[in-house]
């Protein structure tokens, strides 16, 4: 983004509510790398950090009662639905007061209450899922619409081409995300996908694809917002391909030998949320002091969320027979205790 | 006499790959990010792209199964591939190109047309990973008959093991215990070169008289800590190691649990139809009268991964639980 005022802009609240979820993410992922560094903490960490204006972009869109559904890559995800800051923390350190009591972790974070529903660890699986919500919401009648979220690498697996085309055949009110950050695992996208958009695959399943630069805040959140209205009017699904960066490579640890040196220093000079910031200031949506305050905020809600998670317990032992079904009746667990 | 070879279990992995492509330009690999400059998530695969070239180390989209049924179409047509499923999980991804498809093939045609392809899997909890990125799932294979399926305890296994299953004419699930790779623990002397080791011969990993305890994988080295503890209090454990479980070596268990009367079978996959229950079903049946107690048998909880360290600790058979399923066979 530059100085240059946007017409197609949002609100004023609306702006600052992108920012809220942005700094949210940035400031918790921020957290997370310099725990795991210092070895304060251990866990497997995907960082979102530079794919933050996606999520904020479908983020304020969404009502709590509608649906999300997400990957190992999450947080951002968790972060712009709602999921509370203290409940993520503690699932991510696997502490008994965790979203999922700290049995799913950091890939599988679960908060029905937000509308978070799934975080799948299996590339892909997460699409046709989502439409399982887009059918409920259908049968019952209501306007809710599920935003599900993957990767660019998770479009070349069987589930999303079924899953897109059960979609658009039975036009659920279902937003297919797909956070292009160039990369699945150590792959270019080149390497890997036969054309150069992912939205071009939506023609193919006959639903509207569009492709939009997922660091532009102001951009995504307007195709963000047709695709929401498109579905919760009953208009049927959206490919949404929105092109982003992974600042910190596959999961914290990645030697990162395979992405070009060059690209990812442009990219994290381009750091969005930091460019969003500017923006804001420069065209006099917000004050640097009114900025600093919510980042103020954000940052004492995350030093309460750390130190929750920290001095929770660890689940109780007995935790690792239950949840398997819900009648927890003996017969159900035979052999379970070796 | 030279130095002996220590190696580590993913190093053995690798040189095992080496020396098949280099024996038979037939064998090739397929996989995600299996090629430089990554050499796999877990290194495994490390320098053998630019070895044998690009178009024998194939690096695959995200698509197990479309990775399973190049395998197949191609082994049928008289490759030998090497495919690479990154977790044992995502096999679940591409069940219907191996239990339909590779374990049938040679069967549903007559024995026309044969598999001779290899599904290298990582597999097993310990690594924080939680539910999806943790399971042993090697009853999948074994319930698909026309499948073989190994699981090395050893680096030397692990060589040449996967030597034997490359140049088997028949679909192999090859199974690869994650915690193993890396850690020097588990490192042990490799042999030079083309040393295969046979399917169907299990490995005595140390001698006893009053008990028998039966495992694979990363589980023999448990099993042998176990009898380690044991024979403090006098109690002599033999440990078999079965190295393949299709097929399973029925006369050295047999022959083993005759001599001592008491077995205990360990593996990480959960309890409930585990290999474990064939085994212990198979050793009532033939040995039911001369048995002194019931075959033990030791899993993982019959539960999903869990997530927090301490439940997943507890999740995974340990030492104590083997010293402790050995102590009900006594007395
Ligand atoms: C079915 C399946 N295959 C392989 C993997 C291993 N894996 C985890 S993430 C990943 C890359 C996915 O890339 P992409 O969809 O672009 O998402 P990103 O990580 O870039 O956000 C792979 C191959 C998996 N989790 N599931
Ligand atoms: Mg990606």
């Amino acid at each position: 983004m530059s100085d240059v005022e946007r017409p197609d802009a949002p609100d004023r609240d609306t702006l600052l509510q992108m920012f809220e979820i942005q700094s949210r993410i940035k400031l918790c992922d921020e957290r997370f790398r310099s725990m795991l560094m210092s070895g304060q903490i251990r866990l497997i960490y995907y960082s979102p950090r530079g794919q933050e204006c996606i999520s904020a972009g479908w983020g304020v869109h969404l009502r709590q009662s509608d649906y999300v559904v997400t990957i190992y890559r999450g947080l951002h995800d968790h972060l712009a639905k709602g999921v509370p800051l203290r409940e993520l923390w503690a699932e991510f350190l696997g502490r008994a007061t965790g979203t999922c009591k700290g049995k799913g972790g950091p890939m599988h974070v679960t908060h029905p209450e937000s509308g978070l529903m799934v975080t799948t660890g299996i590339v892909g699986a997460g699409i046709p899922i989502a439409n399982g919500f887009g059918l409920a919401a259908q049968l019952s009648g209501t306007d809710q619409v599920t935003v599900v979220n993957f990767g660019d690498g998770a479009s070349n697996i069987g589930a999303f081409h079924e899953g897109m085309n059960l979609a658009a055949v039975w036009k659920l009110p279902v937003i297919f995300v797909c956070q292009n950050n160039l990369y699945g695992e150590h792959t270019p996208m080149s390497m890997s996908t036969g054309v150069e958009y992912i939205s071009e695959r939506a023609a193919a399943y006959g639903m509207p694809g569009v492709t939009v630069d997922g660091n532009d805040p102001i951009a995504t959140w307007k195709v963000m917002g047709e695709a929401v209205e498109r579905a919760r009017s009953g208009g049927g699904p959206t490919l949404v391909e929105a092109r982003t960066y992974r600042f910190w490579g596959h999961l914290m640890g990645d030697a990162m030998e395979y992405m070009d040196k060059a690209e990812r220093k442009a990219a994290m000079a381009a750091d969005p949320v930091v460019l969003y910031r500017a923006w804001l200031i420069d065209n006099g949506h917000a004050t640097e002091a009114a900025l600093v305050e919510i980042e103020e905020q954000v940052t004492a809600a995350i030093d309460d969320a750390v130190e929750f998670a920290l001095n929770s317990p660890q689940p109780d032992a007995s935790e690792l027979y239950t949840d398997v079904f819900g009648d927890e009746s003996a017969a159900m667990l035979n052999g379970a205790s070796r | 006499m030279s130095e002996p070879r220590i190696m580590l279990t993913g190093m053995a992995i690798n040189e095992a790959m080496d020396i098949a492509m280099t024996l038979d330009p037939k064998v090739f690999l397929l996989g995600e990010d299996i090629a430089e400059p990554s050499g796999g998530v877990y290194k495994v695969t490390k320098g053998l792209s630019e070895k044998h070239g690009l178009h024998r180390v194939r690096k695959t989209p995200i698509s197990e199964q479309a990775i399973v049924g190049a395998a197949i179409g191609a082994a049928i047509a008289g490759y030998r591939p090497v495919a690479e499923i990154m977790m044992m999980d995502f096999l679940a991804v591409c069940l219907d190109q191996v239990t339909n498809h590779a374990a049938k093939i040679r069967y549903m045609s007559g024995g026309q047309t044969t598999v001779p392809m290899v599904i290298r899997t990582s597999a097993g909890a310990g690594m924080g990973f939680g539910a999806q990125h943790s399971a042993m799932l090697e009853t999948f294979a074994v319930h698909s008959p026309g499948m073989k399926v190994a699981v090395p305890s050893t680096p030397a296994d692990a060589k040449g093991l996967l030597l034997t299953a490359i140049f088997d004419d028949d679909p192999v699930l090859f199974v690869e215990q994650m915690m193993m790779y890396w850690d020097k623990s588990y490192a042990g002397e490799v042999p030079a070169g083309d040393v295969r080791v046979p399917f169907g011969k299990a490995a005595i990993r140390r001698e006893g008289a009053d008990v028998t305890l039966i495992s694979y994988g990363r589980q023999v080295h448990d099993c042998a800590a176990a009898a380690e503890l044991l024979a403090a209090d006098g109690v002599s454990c033999e440990v078999i190691d079965l190295r393949t479980l299709v097929p399973w070596d029925e006369a050295a268990v047999m022959q083993s649990v005759g001599r001592t009367s008491r077995a205990v079978v360990v593996h990480e996959a959960v309890t409930r139809c585990g290999f474990g229950a064939e085994l212990s079903s198979r050793i009532h049946e033939e040995l039911f009268g001369q048995l002194s107690a019931p075959v033990q048998r030791v899993g993982s909880a019959n539960t999903p991964v869990p997530y927090a360290s301490n439940l997943e600790a507890d999740f995974i058979p340990t030492v104590a639980d083997i010293v402790a399923a050995v102590q009900r066979t006594q007395g």
